[in-house]
């Protein structure tokens, strides 16, 4: 089963390279483009056939290791 | 005095860290990251580079190792831990030190000379050192201290901010921090003042070829108050 995992940096977080890619999107015409806020993305192929169990798992693993609560929010998508 | 030094692959200022400690009088030993037991030391130091390349977060995965787990009792029973540059993030991983290391406000790499000052003497790293203001080498991507207001706080209130950016006379402002870093953050203590991460490299600043001496200043007053 596969198990998808979105991380992302907390509100008020300063993004330094979201904020590099708005301006370039900015500067290439794009003026609408108010804010980017730059993530990570996890596909997570887990031997757990149940997937109530496998999201527990990998909520775990997120807390653990995939995301670092201090900046960053995790989504199990 | 003993001291440790651990090898993660990545590291890059594992020889560099081992080199200053013996020039100052330590006996060090180099430790792989994969075995479980550290040697008999004083002094255990994480050094900078690049550990697992950087993967996921700074010293995540580093963080994870099969030695922390000695590195954390050593560190817990009050023993001494370094953490310099890439060791300070890994640090900050393993939730031994508060806060993480973000990317430079900026977007560029780091490699300069900078001043800090020492904001806490009363520890086993300060104690004694002949100068309040060092002349250090900062070189990362990732320098950018950052932690919440409460942590803030705590730090504050316990005198757990070891140095922080400044210019030559101790002055710190927008100007002399160079990487975003909240407060001029260079370096923090845990509690108990036996952990210390910092950013800034006193093994690059040990000889006068090397632009500075004040690294020099720094091990041999660890020394004597490890004595």
């Amino acid at each position: 089963m596969i198990i998808k995992v979105i991380v992302t940096l907390k509100n008020g977080v300063l993004d330094p390279q979201g904020k590099a890619i708005q301006q370039t999107l900015n500067g290439m015409g794009y003026s609408d483009v108010n804010e980017i806020r730059q993530g990570k993305y996890f596909d997570i192929d887990i031997k757990e056939n149940d997937e109530k169990k496998a999201r527990i798992k990998v909520e775990e693993m997120c807390k653990k290791l995939l995301a670092n609560l201090v900046i960053e929010d995790y989504k199990i998508v | 005095m003993k001291s440790s030094v651990i090898i993660f692959p990545g590291s890059n200022c594992d020889r560099d860290m081992d080199v200053a400690l013996k020039k100052f009088g330590f006996k060090n030993q180099m430790v792989w990251h994969n075995d479980t037991n550290l040697p008999k030391s004083d002094l255990i130091v994480l050094p900078g580079g690049f550990s697992y390349g950087d993967y996921l977060r700074c010293g995540s995965i580093a963080g994870k190792s099969k030695i922390i787990g000695s590195v954390k009792e050593f560190a817990e029973s009050g023993g001494l831990v370094l953490g310099i540059c890439n060791g300070f993030q890994i640090l900050t991983e393993t939730g031994l030190l508060t806060g993480v290391l973000q990317q430079n406000k900026y977007l560029d790499f780091i490699c300069q000379n900078v001043y800090v000052k020492i904001n806490n003497n009363e520890n086993k790293y300060f104690k004694n050192i002949k100068k309040n203001i060092l002349e250090l080498h900062i070189a990362h991507n990732e320098g950018n201290y950052f932690c919440s207001n409460d942590e803030l706080k705590s730090l504050e209130d316990n005198s757990q901010i070891a140095v922080t950016y400044c210019d030559s006379e101790g002055i710190e402002n927008i100007q002399n921090n160079p990487n975003g870093a909240l407060k001029n953050i260079a370096g923090i203590f845990n509690k108990k003042k036996n952990i210390l991460g910092m950013m800034p490299h006193p093994e690059r600043m040990i000889e006068k070829c090397l632009s500075g001496e004040d690294g020099s200043l720094f091990f041999k007053n660890l020394l004597e108050n490890l004595k």
